[in-house]
């Protein structure tokens, strides 16, 4: 289990960074509803660490995050990239416990 | 047997026909007395503004054989050979004269002294500049316009772009006496005498006396002109120095029937030399008409001359002039309807027929917007409601009407492209029908076309919004909204996305809405206005300190090299005369920041979509040449508008004179220099798709200068979309060029004060962005790699040394989970 911050720290539509303890990258974003979500934070087309300072919106209706490198969109729920169906990023379960955002 | 056709003349009607023959079965060899490739004689006014010759050029012609600098001295129809000046003979089956005109020189005594010269060639223009640049009088010069039509018009407004002060002298009661009627000319004048031109009419030169280094010219109502220079622009006669032998039009011109042919078969006459059944052209569409049918003729065909359209638009700085069909109702029978509105500033006038039911033509003079919807109609039914007072001119046109009278383009061709799906913009009909690619005057019919076609492009901003930048921008400004969910909420669906998001926070930075990563505005923020830095391939960013003008202290300059040693950053110095700092990770930034905050650095909005550069050279202050001092003006610029957040990014450069060596006609707004203050010129791009600067105002001082720009930029961040540079902007505007001097120098709309006190609020509210993060806690502590481990470098970053240097290592893209 890894502790990523307080609740109260995230904004809503935006993302932070968190890094586990093998050294993997995840980006944890607080959507308008107060939907957690947990990607991958490396970019699969420019491999640079940065999904979580994409920004946070919709593309009809579905809620993403679209990379800061090559604008890629990529759905907060699946990780499926809605530009190159044959791409997605992780998916990590993310929770609050205690106003703790917590990656499990 | 391959058959050779002589061309005489390698000017716009000449160059036209091989063009139309390149791929034909002829041996083509052309005879161009002038020593360049062929050139835009119509656009020759323009060759002021750069003077590089290249940039009129016509296509480049391959297929023929091209003999430049060799006129043609005579020719023997009998054994049929050209011979040319080095003695060259050149034998030919088919031989089409295309030798244009000769200006008209009056009588004058005096007319031949140097000093005096004709506007026909670049190398005319050449030697009025050569004059100009000897003349020795202090501040402006003073020159005369001997001729007050067109072209003579045309000339005037060159000589202010050399710093000439012109008087123009008329013959005629009125200006351009051939295409305007007296009331229209009445206000042409009162138009033009605004832009620093003396007008006399009615009267003429009687003689021209050298004094000294000044011409001193006499006109016959006793008035004595002071000069130093004098350009003869008293109409055109066709050239026909080349004696063939063959008879004359009643004006002049080799006279030819209506297939272009001379009385012997085998000899054609095209352009202005022509005299095609008695009648000599003065303009360029014409004279295309009649290289196409010449090219028919050659390849078996039977076209024959269709007659001319002799309307003409004229662009003076803003002044509109614009004649069509019968202008001066010669018409048995018939009617005016005359509109002249003293206040506004516009005359219009449109002929018609003794039952009123036909249009025979018109003039408009202040306000042309409506030529190119009636042009088409000459010769047509009028509209009922055009001629009722005030009356609309969106009049449905006929489908055999022209609509681009330079390449002959009726509405029926340009509606099947549209409709075929072949063309969906203008872009795209110019390619496929060439309409629009010669004066440009029918563009605005082109849009109009496209929008009755239904092929209007969506100005929706995104998916959630259906509004463009511009509309949005008017709704925030006002109902003032000053958050995004508010405005979504309101006036658009969903929540938002990469596109809507930074363009509205790039509104609402333009008008003033605090700090760009407040509260409420960051999450709207692309990563690189998030980090206040440009974001590059790795992860990492790069750093710019704005440098006003490029000019930098030693003690600064060390500071920058102190920051970049100390915390291993890749420095380059950029094409803005600023240096940049790469490889920055996230948590580096603000303790860069605060080294080169305390040493008195500000945020350069490298990262923004923002006023970028102000870039000068050393002007007075060092230069030999130089003639204002561009670095201060260069930094004065930068300093007010720094931080002015744009619909894309703004670039800008000062030159310290003529030499221009800031390279200012490639920015958003650029300055040159001159003897009397500043020329300022607006819509230069470098990049993807280049383009030159247009000139918008000339010789003024620096307030006007400021405040002139100061409302270019405010009308382009309300009206441009998203991403749109000023050059394209500048393209799209409805109007162009003299649309936009209208709105921001003549202040036609009326909105000038408003624009003015936008830039001063801009001023006013100017803070350091970086500064403003230094200062807030909550926003440094953004600035972190991982929330749960603060401190921690990105481990996926990592450098290798290249040239002395740290580079980033090229990230393996990893495997992607599929
Ligand atoms: C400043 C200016 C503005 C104008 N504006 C407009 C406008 O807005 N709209 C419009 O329709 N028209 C305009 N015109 C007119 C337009 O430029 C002419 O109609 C057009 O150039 C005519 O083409 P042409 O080929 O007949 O003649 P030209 O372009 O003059 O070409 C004739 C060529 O033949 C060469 N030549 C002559 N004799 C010989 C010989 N013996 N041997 C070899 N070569 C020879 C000449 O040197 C010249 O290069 C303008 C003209 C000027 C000068
Ligand atoms: S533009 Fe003129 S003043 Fe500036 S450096 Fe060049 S020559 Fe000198
Ligand atoms: S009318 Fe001149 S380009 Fe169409």
């Amino acid at each position: 289990m890894t502790v990523v911050c307080d609740f109260d720290l995230l904004r809503p539509e935006t993302g932070v960074a968190a890094l586990l303890p093998d050294g993997t990258q995840v980006a944890v974003f607080l959507t308008a509803d107060g939907t957690l979500h947990a990607l991958d934070n490396i970019d699969p087309f420019s491999g640079a660490a940065v999904l979580s300072r994409g920004i946070v919106g919709d593309r009809g209706g579905v809620p993403v995050v679209v990379s800061p490198v090559y604008k890629q969109a990529f759905e907060l729920a699946t990780g499926k990239c809605l530009d190159e169906p044959s791409v997605s990023v992780a998916v990590h379960p993310v929770r609050v416990r205690d106003g703790v955002v917590e990656l499990p | 047997m391959t058959q050779t056709l002589v061309v005489i003349g390698n000017g716009m009607v000449g160059h036209r026909l091989v063009e139309i023959l390149r791929d034909s079965s002829w041996r083509i060899v052309v005879f161009g007395e002038e020593a360049r490739p062929a050139y835009d004689r119509v656009a020759l006014s323009s060759y002021v503004d750069t003077w590089n010759a290249a940039d009129l050029e016509l296509t480049p012609l391959t297929g023929c054989e091209l003999r430049l600098g060799e006129k043609a001295v005579s020719v023997d129809r009998e054994r049929r050979v050209v011979t040319g000046a080095s003695g060259i003979e050149v034998q030919y089956d088919a031989l089409v004269l295309a030798t244009g005109s000769v200006p008209f020189v009056p009588p004058v005594p005096g007319r031949d002294l140097p000093g005096c010269h004709v506007y026909r060639t670049i190398d005319d223009l050449d030697a009025i500049r050569a004059t100009v640049q000897a003349a020795d009088r202090p501040g402006r010069h003073s020159g005369m316009v001997l001729g007050g039509g067109l072209l003579g018009l045309e000339a005037a407004n060159a000589l202010r772009g050399m710093g000439v002060s012109p008087h123009v002298v008329e013959l005629a009661p009125r200006l351009m006496p051939i295409q305007v009627d007296e009331g229209g000319a009445g206000l042409l004048k009162r138009l033009v005498e605004k832009l620093d031109l003396t007008v006399h009419t009615g009267t003429s030169a009687s003689s021209i006396e050298r004094d000294g280094s000044r011409l001193i010219a006499k006109l016959a109502n006793g008035v004595e002109l002071d000069l130093d220079v004098v350009v003869f622009s008293a109409g055109i006669r066709p050239r026909t120095d080349l004696d063939l032998g063959l008879e004359l039009g009643p004006r002049g011109g080799y006279l030819v029937d209506a297939a272009c042919r001379t009385a012997d078969p085998r000899v054609f006459a095209i352009g202005e030399c022509a005299s095609v059944e008695g009648v000599a052209y003065g303009l360029v569409a014409p004279g295309y008409a009649m290289a196409e049918v010449v090219a028919d003729q050659l390849s078996g065909g039977t076209k024959v001359f269709p007659g001319a359209d002799l309307s003409t638009k004229l662009k003076l700085l803003g002044v509109d002039v614009a004649s069509f069909g019968d202008a001066h109702a010669t018409t048995e029978g018939a009617l005016e309807v005359v509109v002249n509105n003293a206040v506004a500033g516009t005359y219009s006038k449109l002929v018609v027929s003794d039952d009123a039911k036909t249009l025979l033509g018109g003039v408009l003079v202040g306000d042309a917007s409506a030529y190119p919807s009636l042009r088409p109609l000459v010769g047509k039914e009028v509209p009922a409601a055009l001629l009722q007072p005030g009356g609309a001119v969106d009049v449905e046109m006929p489908a055999d009407a022209q609509v681009c009278s330079c390449h002959a383009v009726t509405k029926q061709t340009i509606t099947d492209a549209i409709q075929s799906g072949v063309a969906c913009d203008v872009a795209e009909l110019k390619a496929c029908t060439k309409a629009g690619t010669g004066c440009g005057s029918c563009v605005p019919m082109l849009k109009k076309l496209l929008t009755d076609c239904g092929v209007e492009q969506s100005k929706a901003l995104c998916e959630h919004f259906t509004y463009s930048r511009a509309e949005l921008f008017e709704i925030i400004r006002a109902t003032r909204i000053t958050t995004f969910t508010a405005l979504v909420e309101k006036h658009g669906t969903g929540r938002g996305c990469d596109i809507c998001k930074p363009a509205v926070a790039s509104i609402l930075a333009s008008l003033n809405n605090g700090h760009i990563l407040s509260e409420t505005q960051v999450s709207l923020q692309d990563t690189n206005d998030r980090f206040l830095a440009n974001l590059q391939r790795n992860g990492t960013y790069s750093v710019v300190p704005r440098i006003p003008g490029g000019e930098i202290t030693p003690e600064k300059l060390i500071v920058i090299g102190e920051v970049a040693r100390d915390f291993g950053l890749y420095t380059k110095i950029t094409g803005g005369q600023r240096i940049d700092l790469f490889g920055a990770t996230v948590d580096q930034l603000p303790q860069i920041w605060r080294r080169l905050v305390d040493a008195g650095f500000e945020s350069g909005h490298a990262y923004g979509k923002a006023l970028r550069t102000v870039k000068s050279c050393v002007g007075t202050t060092w230069c030999r040449y130089g003639v204002q001092d561009s670095v201060g003006l260069a930094i004065e610029l930068e300093l007010r508008y720094r931080g002015l957040r744009s619909p894309h990014k703004l670039k800008s450069a000062v030159s310290g004179c003529a030499r221009e060596c800031a390279e200012a006609r490639g920015k958003d707004f650029g300055v040159i220099a001159t003897e009397n203050g500043w020329n300022l010129y607006v819509g230069g791009n470098g990049g993807f798709t280049p383009r030159h600067a247009d000139l918008l105002v000339s010789d003024v001082d620096t307030e006007t200068l400021i405040k002139v720009i100061d409302r270019f930029l405010m009308f382009y961040i309300r009206t441009a979309d998203r991403l749109q540079r000023t050059s394209a902007w500048l393209e799209g505007l409805d109007g162009g060029l003299d649309h936009l001097r209208e709105v921001v120098v003549d202040d036609k709309l009326g909105i000038c004060d408003e624009l003015e006190a936008a830039m001063a609020a801009h001023v006013e509210d100017y803070a350091d962005e970086w500064k403003g993060v230094l200062e807030d806690p909550e926003k440094l502590a953004r600035f972190t790699s991982f929330v749960n481990a603060p401190g921690t470098p990105d481990p996926t970053i990592s450098f290798r040394a290249e040239r002395g240097q740290r580079v980033p290592v090229q990230l393996g893209i990893p495997e992607v989970v599929r």
